[in-house]
């Protein structure tokens, strides 16, 4: 029996001819990822150890996101934790204020992650860079801590789902749609422990945006991680941006899937994902009488350059509904700048919208858009659980970039074709 | 190793940002952030929890983020251990590598109820509902895994194993 995308990656890290699903390994890491949440515990951790080197400089990133600009005097203390650390082991991919964007839009924007490559990140949606053909997945921080002193980190080797794509994604739609669609189907546990493989002739008709996207929230159906072939769009991606040079890997033919899954991506209709876990969707235009409060678009999800286009068309010369505060945050410093250079922080302040530099803040409710009891908000983000985005009592919905905009104009629920 | 206590009850897919809120992650300090454990959910959790308590918990416990932050609050608050029908796979990797039990059995999981007494026995894996007299026998951790918890965490069990190369 055959390996499939995920097994054969881990099987070239750990210096094996083959793996199969369940086997435990030893695998040699590309690159190990923390943020300023994360990495001071690893930094306790590395101390307490004992350990005095990191394994290589260039292979550590630690990218300050979660609460900077720093939210208040404890956050601070935490930056100045990771600000020392990297300073003193010369982390060579050290991402502070001026220079950070959200890690997950980060990473790949400036090549520091690629195809092939075997990554840990102390931080759930490290998944994301399965876009790009890499294995990648997200750990706590005593096994940061491990791999950035040793290089390595041990795995269980997963079983995969395989979804087969077909089709083209409708104009109203985007990977955001997709991923919601099949954590719907296949719930919060539907693929815990697994990998989930995305292949078929769909495949091609997938954005570099739209597979970080999609691949970014296979956590939330309990994945190890998420992963892509690597195709011409992938190619077109890496060349030029990778430090290291790609490396790509297939899926036997007859490698071995737990499940298959048939999506066809023609169908696909803008979905919202209702309180209190990612798995609850409905078709947004079932629910267009659902009152918001707050728009947020951005995030690890949904903060990249594709997201603030299709924003930007639906809020150009309109207005954000009364009552409604709409916060949008382009995910690194290079999307931010670009949005200005095109324009489009201009028409999202026309519209009434509040633009930030790149932070996670609002959707793990660390700040910059906390609600308050009763309140409701709409969100490009990636979790909607209790409490998520504020007060135990307010609620948080999940959905595209384009039903956000639209419904920033509306206030309600609002399918994008509807405005 | 064993633990006994009084059981807590929690429902399917228990998220770690209710374990310990995000917004209460401006400090690493274990001891701080155990004052907010379970509180989106149980504001009574901290207040009656006694050392070597015993969670018990439905599908995918500890799902969401990878704040290593929601094992450490678990255990700092005395937990003695956590029984689920199943764990998200970072917690679980998290409790390992910080050394606070866990255990997957679906049917202690299902039947034994919130205030029952009970007593796990981490070796054999045998958790007894003292309140009932049911016995439950849950899956054992494969040799790897329990060698990284009878060394007391992953760093422990590399520093070990770089030790005897």
């Amino acid at each position: 029996m055959g390996m499939t995308m995920t097994q054969k990656i881990l099987a070239a890290h750990a210096g094996l001819t083959k793996v199969e699903a369940g086997q435990l390994i030893n695998a040699k890491l590309d690159l190990v990822l923390g943020n300023d949440i994360t990495t001071p515990v690893a930094v306790n951790e590395f101390k307490k150890a004992g350990f005095e080197n990191v394994f290589d400089k260039d292979r550590i990133a630690i990218v300050l996101d979660h609460f900077v600009p720093n939210k208040d005097i404890k956050a601070a203390e935490q930056s100045k934790t990771c600000r020392e650390f990297a300073c003193a082991h010369c982390v060579s991919h050290f991402y502070d204020v001026g220079k950070m964007g959200i890690e997950h839009a980060l990473l790949p924007e400036q090549g520091v992650v690629t195809a092939g490559d075997c990554i840990i990140g102390a931080d759930s949606h490290t998944c994301t860079y399965g876009a790009l053909g890499a294995f990648s997945t997200g750990v706590g921080s005593t096994d940061m801590a491990a791999g950035m002193a040793t290089g390595m980190a041990w795995f269980k080797v997963p079983s995969a789902i395989k979804f087969h794509l077909t089709g083209k994604l409708p104009a109203n739609c985007s990977g955001k749609d997709v991923i919601l669609t099949i954590i719907g189907k296949i719930g919060v546990d539907g693929a815990l422990y697994k990998s989930m493989e995305f292949v078929g002739e769909g495949v091609k008709t997938l954005s570099m945006d739209d597979r970080l996207c999609i691949c970014n929230m296979a956590i939330e159906a309990g994945a190890k991680n998420g992963i892509f072939p690597v195709d011409e769009v992938t190619m077109a991606y890496v060349t030029g941006r990778s430090e290291r040079q790609p490396v790509v890997y297939e899926a036997d033919d007859d490698a071995e899937y737990e499940q298959a899954i048939d999506i066809n991506l023609s169908e696909i209709v803008p979905v919202v994902a209702c309180p209190h876990l990612p798995e609850n969707t409905h078709p947004a235009k079932e629910l267009h009488d659902i009152k918001i409060d707050q728009v947020v678009i951005g995030s690890c999800t949904n903060g990249r350059m594709e997201d603030m286009e299709a924003t930007y068309h639906i809020l150009k010369g309109k207005k954000i509904a009364d009552g409604i505060r709409c916060i949008i945050i382009p995910g690194t410093m290079q999307i931010y700048k670009d949005c200005i250079e095109k324009g489009y922080i201009t028409a999202f302040i026309d519209a009434g919208a509040v633009v930030s530099t790149p932070t996670c803040g609002p959707c793990l409710g660390g700040y910059m858009g906390i609600l308050a009891a009763g309140e409701r908000c709409l969100a490009t983000t990636n979790r909607n659980f209790v409490g998520r985005m504020g007060h135990v009592d307010s609620e948080v919905y999940l959905a595209s970039p384009h039903t956000a905009a639209a419904s920033a104009l509306t206030g309600y629920i609002t399918e994008y074709k509807e405005v | 190793m064993n633990t006994q206590g009084k059981v807590f009850k929690y429902p399917d897919n228990v998220d770690t940002d209710v374990i310990i809120p995000a917004r209460y992650l401006n400090t690493p300090d274990a001891k701080e952030l155990a004052l907010h454990c379970m509180e989106d959910i149980d504001t009574e959790f901290v207040e009656k929890v006694q050392r070597g308590d015993v969670m018990v918990a439905g599908w995918n416990f500890g799902c969401g983020s990878s704040r290593e932050h929601a094992p450490l609050v678990i255990k700092t608050c005395g937990t003695g251990c956590v029984i689920a029908k199943s764990f998200a796979r970072i917690f679980y990797r998290n409790a390992i590598n910080i050394g606070l039990p866990i255990l997957e059995c679906e049917e202690a999981a299902e039947e034994i109820n919130a205030n029952d007494e009970v007593k796990v026995d981490f070796d054999t894996g045998v958790i007894t509902d003292i309140t009932t007299g049911k016995i439950y026998k849950a899956q054992p951790f494969p040799a790897f895994i329990q060698n990284i918890i009878t060394s007391g965490g992953l760093l422990n069990s590399l520093k070990e194993g770089a030790k005897n190369d």
